[in-house]
C-alpha cells in the first residue's frame, strides 16, 4: 500500500488543481491552481526516483557502490519543471494583472468580450 | 552533419538574447535586420539538413551516448518530418518578420527588439520540438514555445481582449503540458529511458501493454491534442487566434496548431507502435474519431463567424481535425499526404492571416459586416484573399489539394466526404468574406445579436491607419500562396514526402484523376455554397440552431478546464475501449 501512497497522492494533487480551476472566481487563484496542477508533477518524479533506504546522489562524501541512492534523473527533471513552472507562473500573473487593470475585475464570470 | 542539428535551436536562441541584451541601443532597423538574418540562416540551416536527412542524422547533445543500452543525455533526431517540419518554422518565420516590417512602431518597453526576440524565441521552441527525440524535451520545448506565445498573444498589452485571450491560452496550453508531463513521469517509472525510441524498445521488451501504459499515452497525447485543438480541447483557440496580433496569427495557425497533431504522430511511431505499445486499432479510433468531430464542428462555426480572425481559426480547427484524421488512419501513405497537407495549408492559411492584417491597418476593423463593400479599391488584396480561399477548398494545382487527395484516397468514400465537406465549407466562408468585402457582393448583412465576439473598433496594428499597403506586406502572402502553389507543381516533390514517410514509392503522394476531381468537386461546393449565401434576402449568420454550439463558447477559463478534463477522460475511454469491450 505505502509503494502506491505517493502515485495516488499525485494523482489527488491534479484533480483538486482542476476542480480549483473550473471553480475559480479569481485569476490570481486561478493561476495558483495551475501551480497545484504543477506540483502533483513534481510529486510523481521524486516518487518515480525513490529508493528503499536510498541517499541523496551526492559522492562528496560517500564511497560509490557502497549505498543505494535516489534516481538523480529524475531530481533533474522536476528542478527542470520547476523552472518552466516558475516562467509560466510569473508570465500569467503579469497578465491577470493587466487584465484586472483594463476589465476592472479579476473575476473570470464577469470577462465577457470573447463569446460565440 | 548531425553536428549542425542544435543549431537550428541555439541560432534563434542567441539571437532573442541578443536583442534582449541590445536592442535598447539599437535603432528599429537594426533589431529587425539582425532577427531576419537569424531567421533566413537557420532556414538555410534546416534546408541544408532536409537534403541531408537520410540516412537519420541523430546528435546526441553534449557526446553523452548511451552506454550499455542505458541513456541519460538528450537526442535530437534529425529525420524528413522532423526537418521538413523546422524547415516550415524557419520559412513561416522568415514570412513574419518580413511582414510585421512596419508593424508596432508605438515600441512598448522602449525596446525595440522585444517583438523580433519573441519571434526568434518561438521559432527556437517549434524547432526544438520539431528535432528532439527525447520526450522530456519535448515537454520543455512545447512549454518554451508556449511561453513565447501567450507573451506574443498579449504583446498589445493596452487591448483588452488581447490580454484575455493569452490568460485563457496560456492556463489551458500549460494545464496540458502537465498532464503530458505525468504520462512522462509514468514512462519513466516503468522504463527508465527519456529517449522516445529507446522508451519504445524498453516498452516492447516487455510484453503486451498494460494500464499504466494506455494511461500515459492517454497523458501525454490529451497535452499534445490541446496543442493541436483538438475537440473538446480546441476552446483557447478562437480566444486566442482573434486577438494576436496579425502576424503572430501567422505562426500560431500556420504551424504551432499543427505541431501538436505532429507531437501525437511522433510519440505513437517511436514510443507506442511497437508490441509493447498501444494497440493500434485503439489509437486509430482516438484520433478518427476525435479528428472527424473537431473537422465538423470547426468547418460548422467557422462558417457562422463574421469576426474575420475568429473565422480563420475556426478554419484551422477544422482542418486540424482533417489532419488528425489522416494521422489515425496509421498509414504511411496518409502520414506523407497529411505532411503535405500541412505545409500547403500553412501557406494559405498564413496568406489570409496577412491579408486581415491589412484590412485591420487600413479599416480598423477584423468583422465582415462593417466592412461590407469597404475594401473595393484593394484589389490586389480581394485577388489574393479570394485565390487563398480557393487554396483552401483545395483547388488543384495546390499543395494542398494533393496532400488532400492522397489522404482521401487511403481513407475511402467516408473519409473522402468528410474531407470535400469540410474543405468545401471552410473555403466557402471565406469565398463569401472575400465576395462581401472587396466586391460589396450580395445584400447588406443584418447587425449582429450582441451575444458574440464582434469585430469592429480594434485598433490597427501600425502607427495610424495606413493610407497605402506597405510593399512588404502584399509580397509575404503573394510568397506564401506561390509556395503553397509550387508544392503542388513541383514535380517529385510528393515522391520525397512519400519516401521520407517510409510509404511505398507506388502510393506516395502524386496526382491522380481522383485527386483533382475531388479537388474540383470541393471548390465548387465551396463556391455554390458562398454563391447561396450572397443570394439570401437577409443574411442572417449566424443561424439560430447552433446558438446552443456558440454558447459552449464561453470565454470562461472555468469552463474550459472542465471541458479539458472531460476530454482527458473521453480520450481515456476510447483507448481503453479496446481492451474493455
Amino acid at each position: 500500500m505505502m509503494h502506491v501512497l505517493p502515485y495516488v497522492v499525485s494523482g489527488w494533487i491534479f484533480l483538486v488543481g482542476c476542480y480549483g480551476l473550473a471553480t475559480s472566481r479569481h485569476l490570481v487563484h486561478a493561476v495558483g491552481c495551475l501551480s497545484v496542477c504543477q506540483v502533483a508533477t513534481y510529486v510523481l518524479l521524486l516518487a518515480v526516483g525513490y529508493r528503499e533506504g536510498g541517499t541523496a546522489p551526492v559522492h562528496s562524501d560517500l564511497r560509490p557502490h557502497s549505498r543505494p541512492l535516489v534516481d538523480p534523473v529524475v531530481q533533474a527533471l522536476a528542478l527542470t519543471d520547476v523552472v518552466v513552472g516558475a516562467t509560466v507562473t510569473a508570465l500569467l500573473l503579469a497578465l491577470a494583472i493587466q487584465v484586472a487593470k483594463h476589465h476592472g475585475t479579476a473575476d473570470p464570470d464577469e470577462l465577457s468580450e470573447l463569446r460565440g | 552533419m548531425s553536428r549542425l542539428l542544435p543549431l537550428v535551436v541555439a541560432g534563434p536562441l542567441l539571437g532573442a538574447a541578443f536583442l534582449v541584451a541590445f536592442g535598447r541601443l539599437l535603432p528599429r532597423i537594426a533589431t529587425d535586420a539582425v532577427a531576419a538574418v537569424v531567421a533566413a540562416g537557420t532556414t538555410a540551416l534546416s534546408v541544408l539538413l532536409l537534403t541531408r536527412s537520410s540516412p537519420v542524422a541523430t546528435e546526441w547533445v553534449g557526446g553523452w551516448e548511451p552506454v550499455a543500452g542505458r541513456s541519460v543525455g538528450i537526442v535530437l533526431v534529425g529525420d524528413a518530418a522532423g526537418t521538413g517540419l523546422a524547415t516550415l518554422v524557419c520559412l513561416l518565420t522568415v514570412a513574419v518578420l518580413v511582414y510585421s516590417w512596419r508593424y508596432f512602431e508605438e515600441v512598448p518597453h522602449k525596446n525595440p527588439g522585444a517583438f523580433p526576440a519573441l519571434v526568434l524565441l518561438f521559432q527556437a521552441g517549434m524547432c526544438g520540438f520539431s528535432l528532439t527525440g527525447d520526450l522530456f524535451d519535448a515537454f520543455v520545448f512545447f512549454e518554451l514555445m508556449g511561453v513565447a506565445a501567450y507573451a506574443l498573444t498579449g504583446y498589445r498589452v493596452e487591448d483588452s481582449k488581447a490580454v484575455q485571450g493569452a490568460l485563457t491560452f496560456g492556463v489551458l496550453n500549460s494545464l496540458g503540458a502537465y498532464a503530458t508531463l505525468m504520462g512522462i513521469g509514468l514512462l519513466y517509472a516503468r522504463t527508465g529511458e527519456l529517449g522516445m525510441r529507446q522508451i519504445g524498445a524498453r516498452l516492447d521488451g516487455q510484453g503486451p501493454a498494460d494500464a499504466l501504459v494506455v494511461t500515459a499515452f492517454v497523458l501525454v497525447a490529451s497535452g499534445l491534442l490541446v496543442k493541436a485543438a483538438a475537440v473538446p480541447f480546441h476552446f483557447w483557440l478562437p480566444d486566442a487566434h482573434a486577438v494576436a496580433p496579425s502576424p503572430v496569427c501567422m505562426l500560431l495557425s500556420g504551424v504551432m496548431v499543427e505541431l501538436g497533431v505532429y507531437g501525437v504522430w511522433r510519440v505513437h511511431t517511436f514510443v507506442f507502435a511497437g508490441p509493447g505499445g498501444v494497440p493500434s486499432a485503439d489509437v486509430g479510433l482516438c484520433l478518427v474519431v476525435l479528428g472527424s468531430v473537431t473537422a465538423v464542428l470547426g468547418a460548422l462555426l467557422c462558417w457562422q463567424q463574421h469576426h474575420l480572425k475568429r473565422l480563420l481559426a475556426y478554419s484551422t480547427i477544422a482542418h486540424t481535425g482533417l489532419f488528425l484524421v489522416g494521422v489515425g488512419l496509421l498509414r504511411p501513405e496518409s502520414t506523407a499526404g497529411v505532411a503535405l497537407y500541412v505545409v500547403g495549408h500553412a501557406g494559405a492559411k498564413a496568406a489570409l492571416f496577412a491579408c486581415t492584417g491589412i484590412l485591420l491597418d487600413r479599416y480598423g476593423s477584423v468583422d465582415e459586416h462593417e466592412l461590407f463593400g469597404r475594401a473595393t479599391g484593394l484589389r490586389l488584396v480581394g485577388v489574393l484573399y479570394t485565390v487563398a480561399a480557393l487554396a483552401l477548398a483545395g483547388l488543384p494545382p495546390f499543395g494542398t489539394a494533393l496532400g488532400k487527395g492522397t489522404v482521401e484516397e487511403a481513407s475511402g468514400f467516408a473519409g473522402t466526404m468528410l474531407f470535400t465537406v469540410v474543405s468545401a465549407l471552410t473555403g466557402a466562408a471565406v469565398l463569401r468574406v472575400a465576395a462581401r468585402v472587396f466586391r460589396g457582393l450580395g445584400p447588406r448583412p443584418r447587425r449582429a445579436s450582441e451575444q458574440e465576439t464582434k469585430g469592429g473598433d480594434e485598433e490597427p496594428e501600425t502607427r495610424g491607419r495606413l493610407s497605402r499597403v506597405p510593399l512588404p506586406m502584399v509580397a509575404v502572402p503573394v510568397a506564401l500562396l506561390a509556395g503553397s502553389l509550387a508544392l503542388g507543381a513541383w514535380p517529385g516533390l510528393g515522391e520525397r514526402a512519400g519516401a521520407g514517410f517510409g510509404g511505398p514509392p507506388e502510393l506516395a503522394p502524386h496526382w491522380t484523376l481522383a485527386s483533382v476531381l475531388t479537388g474540383l468537386v470541393s471548390v465548387a461546393c465551396a463556391a455554390g455554397c458562398a454563391v447561396l449565401a450572397l443570394r439570401r434576402d437577409t443574411p442572417q449568420e449566424p443561424y439560430a440552431w447552433t446558438e446552443p454550439l456558440r454558447r459552449l463558447h464561453s470565454g470562461h477559463i472555468g469552463d474550459y478546464v472542465a471541458w479539458f478534463v472531460l476530454g482527458v477522460a473521453l480520450l481515456g475511454a476510447l483507448a481503453f475501449s479496446g481492451s474493455l469491450l
